[in-house]
């Protein structure tokens, strides 16, 4: 396998420019006779797919859901971050590009992130023009907000709805093409694999979840832009549906899988508060803008917070990282959390959770300003567990949110497989081993309308695609493996449900791959996720029949290839003897607790390769060469 | 707390569909609606009893998929909150609570709990847009909003687009839907070039669709999970009329 990143020569903020003006272009009479297939409606794919038939090109897009407007980019909630400098506080494209490259301890190519802080302007334009209803000033101006990792305030928002209002834009610029016959979407329909003719990504397999009848559909190229697999560890912040099939079966046909270890711990989300507990609910890392994090300094301390006197509580954020505080970016924020808790100085049941304190906030600005900025973030709170923040301080705890890591691609988004590119969080491109918060917004809509339209017309207008039809042979003998994979699971006629065995792997992942990591955990993973596996292929039960709705087959699926993926995961995690980001091997450590990294010999992505079912992966190695930043230790002291 | 269920069972769009009571023990008032479901699926499960079909995806309430009438009202008893932000500490012990899916011509059931909304996407894609293409949109701040009319934008932009509204409407209208959409990109500078067709083409679409016309019942402004209210409806019916007069 070659992993050639094809980043262009030239000065860093000349590459996107020289690289766009060097892509063959494909005539507009042309573009029609290309089609594309697009799975994945979020930010990345609903943007891209709107765009490319903007362009002309013929496109098809899926999504499991029953409408493209329902993706898990909907639930974003805090804001997108862009260079604007509205400002004036000294925000440029380098700062947005440095933040974010330290943000990622860097892990990620310059290249890359420099061209995502290029792009950020273009998207708040792009999104004014649509209509999307950004926060703005009395004067009329745009609003900002600041965000973890970043000493400026660049970050744009729809009050706590950020996500569903970038989303809906998209997805209005889709509808408008689906209504124009430009696009053919298909809603309800599970890509289950990709179609890989002649070494180029040529198609997909989807089932129809309504009716279960499974087929292909053929294209000159695919995008995926199927969104993270966070999910493996069961209890996340990411929405129920969320799930890794569509990546892993591109990696089991030969796509590179980089960086998996690489996951984002977020450290405000509700805690969890039984054993029923079906997902985790994020708290905007936007409230940490007015937010105090705090637990008492006395170990075992159970007193109410309001009796807890000043100079008893222990600001821990503040204390450790003056000059970030309570915005210290992600990673750290959840590490600081665990080590207070595991200090025995958590709050709440079971000692997991440390509070988030608005009272202070309240004093100096009155309730009125804290409800307009965060007040159907304060409502959703209540809702769940039934306090009043307000009253009270919030008790968070960290959770699973994001994933760095995804399919490997070059410059271009496209994944070593010719044809098969991948945006979105489904790559790993762009956020290193941590993402800050608001780059994800950022990032999937830079992929989706300012980076593919561009790219691809590059890879089209090299040529040698010639016509497959659905009856070529790896069509068929795809649709054959997805049948008969879809029967396998029907017909185990065991004892538990893929629920049961979800949450049981959910659980090895989080003790022995979560926070914090050490071989001797992971080692113990690679033994039990085999074992759990083996069980859930000889005890599973799915009731219902293939040939009608029926979720449970659907999440039966999805687990089946979790069970595999999250081996992937762990042996990433073992052979990475550093730390870094949300990478935090529990050997590789300073005196003070902080992550230790070691640029000498981990300066690399890591991209593993598929070599067979019970054969280990091969590791292959992208270096990471920083011509214009100076790796320095990651310090928000 | 213990509970007797009652749902809807439908197995699918041909089936004429019953209520079957089902008794759940030792539910936790802490739990979420959806997860009290989750917990009788898998008991379900366990019997070899087909599990109750729902949409739910996100259950932070802002997706828009899950949606089930509870006890007769869309979500629940409680407003302004979706069915999986609902909390089991909103019932007590011997409750009997009623589940039903949405009920419209317009909403054909797919199976239990299950509808195909799929005529909402038709509305918006009948003109719930701004037609501008992707590349070099002039500065964002170029264009002063007030914040005034950003946060009226806003509050109808709000819309997850469930079917509450259309759930609780006894014509089935979906009104409150269509002029949330009319209402956002209407009240904002960009939306003005097209404000008057965009009104009338999606108006036309929402009928065609099999959806009702308001009798101002006011039921979908109760029922919305995100407060939307009905003066959007008003609104709409202004730019309809307008269009018209226009139009002629």
């Amino acid at each position: 396998m070659e992993l050639n990143s094809h980043i262009p020569s030239g000065p860093l903020a000349e590459k996107w420019d020289k690289h766009k003006a060097e892509l063959k272009l494909v005539n507009p009479a042309n573009k029609r006779k290309f089609s594309v297939i697009v799975v994945g409606t979020g930010l990345a794919g609903a943007s891209a797919a709107a765009t490319l038939a903007e362009l002309g090109y013929q496109v098809t897009a899926v999504t499991y859901h029953d409408s493209p407007r329902r993706a898990h980019s909907i639930a974003a909630q805090g804001g997108i971050n862009a260079a604007k400098n509205y400002q004036n506080d000294g925000d440029s494209v380098w700062r947005l590009f440095y933040d974010t490259i330290k943000g990622g301890d860097f892990r990620a190519r310059e290249a890359n992130v420099h061209r995502l802080a290029q792009v950020s302007v273009n998207i708040i334009d792009q999104c004014v023009a649509q209509g999307v209803p950004f926060a703005r000033e009395y004067g009329g101006t745009l609003s900002n907000r600041s965000f973890g990792g970043a000493q400026v305030s660049r970050t744009f928002y729809a009050r706590g709805q950020t996500g569903q209002q970038l989303l809906l834009g998209a997805y209005q610029a889709l509808s408008r093409q689906i209504g124009l016959g430009k696009v053919k979407m298909l809603n309800k329909k599970e890509m289950m694999d990709v179609v890989v003719v002649d070494g180029r990504a040529r198609g997909v397999v989807i089932r129809d979840l309504v009716d279960g009848s499974i087929e292909t559909l053929m294209g000159d190229a695919v995008i995926l832009a199927t969104g993270g697999y966070g999910n493996t560890f069961y209890l996340s912040t990411n929405a129920k549906a969320c799930n890794v099939t569509a990546a892993y079966r591109a990696y089991k046909r030969g796509a590179a899988f980089a960086n998996p270890c690489f996951t984002q711990i977020h450290p405000t989300c509700i805690p969890q508060s039984g054993d029923y507990q079906s997902k985790l609910t994020l708290m905007s890392e936007s409230l940490r803008n007015d937010g105090r994090i705090w637990v008492p300094k006395k170990q075992g301390d159970t007193r109410a917070p309001g009796d807890i006197p000043e100079n008893e509580r222990d600001y821990y954020l503040e204390r450790k990282y003056p000059s970030f505080g309570n915005l210290s970016p992600r990673d750290i924020a959840s590490r600081a959390a665990k080590e207070a808790c595991d200090d025995g100085r958590g709050v709440g049941p079971g000692g997991k959770g440390v509070y988030l304190d608005f009272s202070d906030a309240i004093r100096r600005l009155g309730q009125p300003v804290i409800e307009d900025r965060y007040g159907n973030l304060f409502e959703m709170y209540e809702r769940i567990t039934g306090e009043n923040p307000y009253e009270v301080p919030m008790r968070i705890y960290p959770a699973v949110h994001y994933t760095m890591g995804g399919l490997w691609v070059d410059y271009n988004l496209m994944s070593n497989i010719p044809g098969l590119f991948v945006l979105g969080e489904a790559n790993f491109s762009d956020h290193g081993a941590n993402r800050l918060g608001a780059s994800a917004l950022m990032q999937g809509l830079a992929d989706g309308y300012f980076v593919i339209p561009y790219t691809i017309g590059g890879y089209f207008a090299k040529g040698g695609l010639t016509p497959v039809s659905a009856d070529a042979p790896e069509a068929r003998a795809a649709v054959e493996e997805t049948t008969t994979k879809v029967q396998q699971l029907l017909g185990i006629n065991g004892k538990r449900t893929a629920n049961s065995f979800h949450r049981e792997l959910g659980k090895i992942m989080w003790d022995k791959c979560g926070m914090a990591r050490n071989a001797k955990g992971l080692n113990e993973a690679l033994q039990e996720i085999p074992a759990l596996r083996e069980e859930f292929w000889q005890n599973l039960t799915v009731p219902g029949t293939g040939a009608q709705l029926n979720q449970s087959l659907e999440h039966a699926s999805r687990v089946a290839d979790f069970m595999e993926f999250a081996e992937l995961m762990v042996r990433d995690a073992l052979h990475r003897e550093e730390s870094c980001g949300g990478h935090f091997r529990e050997e590789y450590q300073t005196e003070d607790g902080e992550a230790k990294r070691n640029d000498a010999d981990f300066t690399y992505v890591a991209a593993w390769e598929y070599t067979g079912a019970g054969s280990a992966p091969t590791l292959h190695k992208e270096p990471l060469v920083f011509e214009n930043v100076e790796l320095a230790t990651r310090s928000y002291k | 707390m213990n509970l007797r269920l009652h749902i809807w069972r439908q197995s699918g769009p041909t089936d004429t569909g019953m209520m079957k009571t089902y008794d759940l023990a030792d539910v936790s008032e802490h739990m979420s609606f959806l997860e009290m479901l989750d917990v009788l699926n898998e008991q379900l499960s366990e019997r070899g009893e087909e599990p109750v079909a729902f949409e739910h995806d996100c259950r932070e309430g802002i997706c828009g998929s899950c949606g089930m009438v509870i006890n007769g009202r869309p979500h629940g008893p409680l407003p302004r909150t979706t069915a999986c932000q609902l909390h089991m500490r909103t019932f007590k012990d011997g409750d009997e609570i009623y589940i039903e899916p949405w009920r419209a011509r317009a909403f054909p059931v797919v199976r239990d709990l299950v509808v195909d909304r799929s005529s909402f996407d038709r509305i918006i894609q009948s003109g719930g847009f701004v037609s501008v293409n992707t590349g070099n949109a002039q500065d964002g701040n170029t264009l002063p909003i007030s914040k005034k009319d950003a946060d009226y934008a806003m509050d109808a932009a709000a819309c997850i687009g469930c079917g509450a509204c259309v759930a609780a409407c006894p014509n089935s209208s979906a009104m409150l839907f269509t002029s949330a959409k009319i209402g956002h990109l209407g009240a904002l500078p960009q939306g003005q070039a097209e404000r008057y067709d965009r009104a009338e083409n999606m108006v036309l679409t929402m009928d065609a669709e099999g959806f009702g016309a308001c009798t101002n019942h006011y039921e979908c402004e109760a029922a919305c999970p995100k407060g939307i209210s009905a003066d959007f409806i008003a609104r709409m019916n202004r730019d309809f009329v307008m269009a018209g007069l226009l139009n002629r």
